[in-house]
């Protein structure tokens, strides 16, 4: 089956209100063309589920959902380097509900999974913890954390056969393999799409079981070189000492 | 003169003694990244960031970096021999399953019992930022919880406390504290002062520390790594 869609394709079929999830971890394994595509489309009411924000800083990958006010609710474990949704936070447009980040993943996996919770001690005894049931066992006290799943899941990686496999590289992982499985309709978007076949199945992060559609994002080359320039402008990567 | 060292690179400088040879570690952000540039000569640790890998290295120089490896700041950096990558469902397991030896976490506030607030500062009633990220999970779950911070606010206040008054991170999670000024041991009887400032007497130490802490008949003068 192909899979193959195009992403304007994919886009309009979100509503306002929708509840969508990010891979990626500040701007590294994100979807970047599909949330450019949904900043454009200028949906509103969204509930974003993502781990993080944005890259540090903002003005990059989730920010803009931020910065146009798009998003209602932000579910995540961390909002600190998003100026634009701190903004929103104070103004009262924008609502956070947070969990630690390991809880926050195994929410999702256990939806994913088919499991009707999670069991864990972190958070007990801090603002998470409230209006949580707890339950005791064997003498330990757990709280219980509830699946967290939703309409859509945009994940981003290295390669995709054009039935959903797909191949991760490098340290782009993060949530991806994880949300991919915990939504009704999985998009990846991808650096290079290729004939079923292509991928060793020893190298496939996400089975194409998970995956709806599979988009085109920003060739390798593009990828590499929209993060050389993000870096370089953000003095995290040292620019070569021009001649004199 | 040991005296005039920038406190937080005092910090950093002391801090990097909690690392052991082949520990595998989590250092958070801020001043304890900077603990990984004094980790002495023989100590090897193995790295962790919480977004996914074991064994990183530094920054690569421009036109090393890959756009698809960074760490949990959105630093780019290298992966190392021996490096290992995965997603966050394993990272956590790493984290919160007990398998990370030490973690260093910077801290607004800690206090005599061992808690630790450093992920919620009120930005309107109610509502906080920046979140915890991973520090709920690696204070429960890491092996040793060193908490690092300056013994003082801008404006002198303790923030070695009775009590935190921010939103803690964990309770009575807290192995050591380590100020500019003090290394703390937290045991079940309280803070137990093992390290002063050259030049500070315990005494002086209180006066500007609203905690409680009894003095280890060990006392020893503030280590400093290379």
């Amino acid at each position: 089956m192909n899979k193959v869609m195009q992403l304007d394709d994919v886009v309009a079929g979100i509503e306002d209100g929708a509840t969508i999830m990010f891979g990626g971890f500040l701007g590294v394994g994100s979807p970047l063309k599909s949330i450019e595509k949904i900043v454009a489309k200028g949906v509103k009411d969204l509930t974003v589920v993502s781990v993080v924000n944005s890259y540090p800083g903002g003005g990059f990958d989730l920010a803009p959902l931020f910065a146009k006010r798009q998003v209602k609710k932000f579910i995540t474990a961390h909002t600190g380097t998003c100026p634009e949704a701190i903004e929103a936070l104070k103004a009262g447009d924008l609502e956070i509900e947070f969990f630690p980040m390991g809880t926050w993943i195994e929410k999702i996996r256990a939806a994913g999974a088919g499991l009707g919770g999670v069991l864990t001690p972190i958070g007990l005894g801090t603002l998470v913890e409230e209006g949580k049931r707890h339950i005791e066992i064997d003498g330990r006290t757990y709280l219980i954390e509830m699946p967290l799943r939703a309409d859509y899941a945009f994940i981003a990686g290295a390669r995709a056969d054009t039935s959903g496999n797909v191949e991760y590289r490098g340290v782009s992982l993060n949530s991806n393999p994880v949300i991919a499985t915990a939504a009704d309709f999985t998009v990846a978007e991808v650096n290079e799409i290729v004939p079923v076949g292509e991928i060793d199945p020893a190298r496939v992060g996400t089975p194409c079981v998970f995956v709806k559609a599979v988009v085109q994002g920003h060739s390798p080359a593009e990828h590499q070189s929209i993060f050389e320039r993000l870096w370089v402008n953000t003095g995290r990567l040292q620019a070569p000492a021009t001649a004199a | 003169m040991e005296s005039v060292i920038d406190p937080k690179d005092a910090i950093a400088r002391r801090a990097a003694y909690e690392l052991a040879d082949g520990e595998i570690v989590n250092l958070g952000f801020g001043m304890p990244t900077a603990v990984a540039n004094h980790i002495p000569p023989g100590v090897d640790v193995i790295l962790q960031s919480e977004n996914g890998c074991l064994m990183f290295g530094p920054t690569p120089r421009l036109g090393q970096q890959d756009a698809d490896v960074a760490n949990a700041g959105g630093q780019p950096i290298t992966l190392l021999p021996g490096a290992s990558i995965f997603d966050l469902a394993t990272s956590f397991a790493i984290i919160r399953g007990g398998h990370v030896d030490t973690t260093i976490l910077g801290a607004l506030e800690v206090d005599q019992e061992g808690c630790i607030a450093n992920w919620a500062m009120p930005v309107a009633p109610g509502k906080y930022s920046p979140g915890m990220g991973g520090a709920m999970d690696l204070v429960g779950g890491a092996r040793k919880v060193v908490a690092v911070l300056q013994h003082t606010d801008k404006k002198g206040n303790s923030k070695v406390l009775k009590k935190c008054t921010l939103p803690v991170t964990g309770r009575g999670v807290l192995d050591r504290i380590i100020t500019e000024k003090a290394v703390f041991d937290v045991t079940p009887n309280g803070l137990v002062l093992t390290e002063i400032a050259a030049g500070l007497t315990p005494d002086e130490l209180k006066s500007m520390t609203d905690a409680e802490f009894s003095v280890s008949p060990d006392l020893c003068e503030y280590r400093l790594c290379a």
